[in-house]
């Protein structure tokens, strides 16, 4: 572990990343009662969050509290989903944008054609996408990884496609005046105000976490390690791959489709060009970013490729310099700081260390890629495996 | 219906065979990154963007009064190749050495050099929208650009009720012949006979004396080259581009180098063919609206019963 | 980690949570009291995204109009706030709920695009915050009982029908191949066509294609081999510009129509001059050419100046949604809810048209204007009942 700190004083990315471990390493070692701190302090700060002290460096171009719902929280929400397919099972996605379109149609759609209660919509969304989830990796699953990769991509872009040029549910119209969650009488009304929705996404985020954390430790998680470290091997002990790779899809479809159910609550309309290929691709960049397999970290990303593009909007002194709107070159940025951090620190932001220590090996989570070979760096980092 | 499919089979035969070969060159580059790294180097939709305007800025500079025809057309179509196929490829070499080789160093996993690729994607369009475009024509960087007319509609011959034109043979033949030399150059030379060993297995051929980093280097500048010359094929046939222009035929071309079989470059071909004549078939009975859809589902269906594409992998060994 | 216990305290704390939920919401637009100097009027829509051509003309209006306005030393003075929205649903709604809470204005040009403007709609009514679109066109924009909404265009379901007669008067075919690509603004007007086209007996075929493809040859195919007299594309102008050179290429002959969206410049610099000479362009737009007269001249003159270009599309549009704001403010309105009684009532001659709202928002007066290529330039033929087509 030392490795890093000692010797990467060349990248500061590494320092921090220093600094990232010794606080680990506190947690590790933490009383019960020092956690639960810990845990309070995480709570209240997402409670206090929305703030406007807050928002006006947060967000000083933007509704604060709605930049929390949508796109910071639904990111979070949707990266917890996808990690547990990527991060936890090391299967790769690319088109989980897909079970949050069917999500956000199914409250949609059976709201207002039907009526039905919004919580019932959402339910029936969740279970809708964890259908699909499972119809669409039966035949897939058993691909090899870079061909799930483009299957998924193109399952995304068939939901999408198919909303668009389906007039039942409202084509390239879209479906508008979605009903709003159904008010709990004396707690908390939804209306037009954003910070209903904001507690609402808040819990949403919460209770996955906590399910996320619960699997992980159980005997699932550790068939998807197993899974994620060595297919073959893990089939050879006794564990039905299949079976739990497609728990893993159905899962991640489930958590996709909950956030779908959320959005479409608050935003009152969708199109199908809310559910874009690229979010699929944002969403999978927030879970690496952060750090596949580790819920702070992916929490972390989520939350950085959110937030980042929206406050670059406001950079005053950059409008200045540029002669320009900021906001223009902030994709640029975005694309050009995931060049960066990948390359910098690729494990990303705050990797799990079992993720990292499985990557160090060189064989673990998804491989390496071809034509690797040994080159000055790689040496340094392989203590790491060691400890 | 069975009218209609046998009135426009032809036609949209042709037009599939046309826009099948431009999938099936930048499939090519996909395809070779793959075998050799297994990347999916999503960026390498921006260096057929490159080539696109590339030829726009040749086509415009040469500004052909009225379209060309004979040895000048030639001359110029091969002009446009040539350089579209050295600044691609020279683009895509620049790629691999900013935003994958640290990684390949580093030893980072593939999911995160396919995050690099997303962004370096990202990065390329932005900067062609924000700098480059304005720059090289004087306009909005996102608006679509238009180039002058190169080659003329001409009808050369008549298949039935489908007309095929001058500029359909150009792309057609230009295609097949570039296939044709790079398929040789892979399995006949001493340079391809390194990519192939590098494909198989990457440590064997360094202790074999093969130097990765040369044959990475020379991987991404064929890939690349290929990618140039769709891009300057595409803009002589459809005569626009724009920044983003890459996005969707590269997620089509890369369709199309699963459909034939990944790592595989006679795959490559097969595979953009087939996609682009199902496309268009499909299309006489469904609508236009749902090619995509089409090429996905077609997709689907052939891994489920052949996992590694219609020819299979051979630039590499399978792999479990 | 003790995931049980963990579940307990957040439990906890969720609950509580909602009690919060009550204090962090952001408040309304405050009534402004007393001796009012300036007050802020919004405009939105996509001033940098892809379509920003259609947008930077009417933004262009409006603040000419309001700095005509605060040149004349008003008591009340105006300032214009932009709102860039990329027209983006999601975007447009985090900007009015900041340009509502934080900015407070009292007034709304924009948003320029439907599916914007139908997402921040309901917004826009909670918080009695009147609103005038240049350019929405969609026809359910006014179907939600909005009240505080309005807009100074004619809706695609009179743009769709004005197109198709105009055709039908002109070119009386027997039919008619109506194409569109897959966007809501696209399918919406293309319905609409054939529509009308049906309803006067013309045979109607159709094709669609994704917004993102630039082969179009399987659609030409379909044209080809239905060989219809007129073709109608609903759409915006980088694919009509395609479509046109790809069509003319594959042998098409027929008059080629299309809406507002490809009412632009590139439309003829995307298919090339020639095989877009004598499209036809219907819109409910009023752009005036340099040999206009009277108001439209002076309209035309200004801009000019102030812009260095010539006026576009929608940039009277832009100017009379301004100016209804500013005659609210003249007289004395410096709320949103007594700007909206004001707009209830307002008639007077804009640039673009007699300006004058029904109870649901809509402009009395929809009147479609008629636009064709001609010389490489597009020319108005004028609105649909007068004009003519030359060839």
């Amino acid at each position: 572990m030392k490795g890093n700190g000692v010797t990467g004083n060349a990248n500061p990315l590494r320092r921090v990343g220093a600094l990232v471990d010794g606080a680990r390493d506190w947690w590790e070692h933490a009383k019960a009662w020092q956690r639960y701190l810990v845990y309070l302090g995480a709570v209240v700060f997402a409670l206090i969050l929305p703030a406007p002290a807050i928002g006006s460096f947060m967000s000083p171009g933007a509704d604060w509290t709605s930049v929390l719902i949508y796109p910071i929280g639904t990111y979070i929400l949707l990266a917890v989903g996808l990690n547990v397919v990527v991060g936890q099972a090391g299967l790769l996605d690319l088109g989980f944008v897909a079970f949050f379109a069917i999500g956000g149609y199914s409250v949609a759609y059976f709201g207002t054609q039907y009526g039905w209660n919004y919580w019932a919509t959402v339910a029936f969304g969740i279970i809708l996408a964890a259908v699909s989830g499972v119809i669409l990796g039966a035949p897939t699953l058993r691909l090899r990884g870079d061909y799930l990769a483009i299957v998924t991509l193109g399952f995304g872009e068939i939901v999408r496609i198919t909303a668009n040029n389906t007039d039942e549910i409202g084509g390239a119209r879209g479906i508008t005046n979605v009903p709003h969650p159904t008010d709990i009488p004396g707690v908390v009304e939804f209306g037009l105000l954003p910070a209903p929705y904001y507690y609402l996404i808040l819990i949403a985020i919460v209770l996955v976490i906590i399910f996320s954390v619960r699997l992980q430790k159980s005997r699932v998680g550790r068939a998807w390690a197993a899974i994620r470290e060595d297919e073959d091997a893990a089939e050879l002990m006794g564990v039905p791959t299949f079976k739990f790779k497609l728990l893993a899809f159905a899962i991640g479809a489930m958590i996709g489709g909950l956030a779908g159910g959320i959005y479409a609550g608050k935003a009152v309309f969708i199109e199908p060009n809310t559910f874009p290929f690229i979010l699929s691709a944002t969403i999978l960049a927030a879970v690496v970013l952060g750090g596949a397999g580790n819920l702070p970290g992916v929490i972390l990303g989520a939350f950085v490729i959110a937030w980042l593009p929206e406050r670059f909007r406001e950079v005053n002194w950059l409008k200045d310099v540029l002669d320009r709107d900021p906001a223009e070159y902030r994709i640029l940025l975005f694309g050009g700081v995931l060049v960066l951090m990948m390359a910098l620190r690729p494990e990303g932001l705050l990797p799990s260390r079992r993720r990292r220590a499985e990557l160090h090996e060189g064989t673990g989570g998804m491989g390496t890629m071809g034509a690797e070979v040994a080159g000055p760096d790689t040496d340094v980092t392989t203590t790491e495996a060691a400890k | 219906m069975l009218d209609e499919f046998l009135n426009q089979f032809l036609p949209s035969t042709v037009g599939g065979l046309v826009v099948g070969s431009i999938y099936a060159l930048v499939a090519l580059g996909y395809t070779m990154v793959y075998g050799v790294l297994r990347l999916i180097n999503f960026a390498h939709s921006e260096i057929f963007m490159i080539g696109t305007f590339t030829s726009l800025v040749v086509i415009t500079a040469i500004a052909p009064a009225s379209p060309l025809t004979g040895f000048a057309l030639f001359g110029v179509m091969l002009l446009l190749i040539l350089l579209s196929a050295a600044i691609s490829g020279g683009a895509a070499m620049l790629l691999e050495v900013v935003a994958y080789r640290p990684l390949r160093k580093k030893g980072a996993t593939r999911l995160t050099a396919l995050i690099s690729a997303i962004g370096a994607s990202l990065f390329l369009q932005e900067l062609f929208a924000l700098v480059v475009i304005p720059w090289l024509t004087g306009k909005a960087g996102r608006n679509q650009q238009s180039s002058p007319r190169l080659v003329d509609r001409d009808t050369v011959f008549t298949i039935g009720n489908a007309a095929v034109r001058t500029d359909h043979i150009i792309v057609v033949v230009a295609a097949v012949v570039m296939m044709v030399a790079l398929d040789r150059l892979v399995n006949r030379t001493r340079i391809g006979r390194g990519i192939r060993a590098t494909a198989q297995d990457p440590e064997a051929a360094v202790l074999m004396g093969v130097s990765i980093d040369n044959i990475v280097r020379v991987t991404f500048l064929l890939g690349g080259a290929m990618a140039g010359v769709a891009g300057a094929l595409y803009l002589m046939e459809f005569e626009n581009t724009v920044y983003n222009v890459g996005f969707v035929l590269g997620i089509k071309a890369f369709t199309a180098a699963v459909l034939g079989g990944i790592g595989n470059l006679r795959g490559a071909l097969v595979g953009g063919v087939v996609l682009g004549l199902i496309e268009n078939w499909g299309a006489i009975f469904l609508g236009s609206e749902w090619k995509d859809v089409i090429a996905f589902t077609v997709l689907v269906v052939v891994l489920m019963f052949r996992p590694t594409g219609i020819l299979g992998e051979s630039l590499q060994k399978a792999r479990a | 980690m003790s995931g049980a216990r963990l579940g307990r305290v957040l439990a906890l704390a969720a609950a509580s949570s909602l009690v919060l939920a009550a204090c962090a919401g952001g408040g309304g637009g405050g009534d402004a009291g007393g001796d009012v100097t300036s007050v802020k009027i919004g405009f939105m829509g996509d001033l940098t995204g892809e379509a920003a051509a259609i947008v930077i003309p009417p933004r262009n209006g409006a603040v000419m109009a309001v700095k005509e306005y605060n040149d004349k030393n008003p008591k009340v003075k105006i300032e214009l706030v932009q709102y860039d929205s990329q027209g983006k649903p999601d975007q447009a709604t985090s900007l009015v709920t900041k340009a509502i809470g934080q900015d407070k204005i009292i007034g709304l040009i924009g948003p320029a695009f439907s599916g914007e403007s139908k997402a921040v709609g309901g917004l826009l009514e909670e918080n009695k915050i009147p609103s005038v679109s240049p350019s929405a066109t969609n026809p359910g924009l006014a179907e939600n009982g909005w009240t505080y909404w309005h807009r100074v265009v004619a809706n695609d379901s009179d743009q769709g029908p004005g197109i198709a007669e105009f055709l039908v008067k002109a070119k009386s075919p027997k039919k008619a191949f109506v194409i569109s690509d897959d966007q809501e603004y696209s399918v919406g007007l293309a319905d609409a066509v054939a529509k009308s086209f049906k309803d006067a007996g013309v045979t109607v075929e159709t094709d669609k294609f994704a917004k993102g493809a630039s082969d179009y040859s399987s659609t030409v195919t379909k044209v080809a081999s239905a060989n219809p007299d007129v073709i109608v594309y609903g759409g915006y102008y980088a694919e009509a510009g395609r479509l046109l050179k790809q069509l003319r290429d594959g042998g098409v002959k027929a008059t080629f129509a299309s809406g507002d969206g490809s009412l632009d410049q590139q439309v003829i610099t995307g298919a090339g001059a020639a095989a877009a000479e004598n499209a036809v362009f219907g819109c409910p737009c009023n752009i005036p050419s340099p040999d206009v007269t009277g108001t439209l001249k002076t309209f035309f003159d200004n801009y000019k100046k102030a812009n260095n270009v010539d006026p576009a599309i929608y940039a009277t549009e832009g100017y009379d949604a301004a100016t209804a704001f500013i005659k609210a403010v003249e007289a004395g309105n410096t709320t949103g809810e007594k700007i909206n009684e004001y707009l209830k009532t307002i008639n007077f001659e804009g640039v673009s048209k007699p300006i004058k709202f029904k109870a649901n928002g809509e402009p009395e007066n929809n009147a479609i204007f008629v636009y064709q290529v001609k010389g490489g330039v597009l020319k108005l033929l004028g609105p649909a009942e007068e004009a003519k087509l030359e060839g």
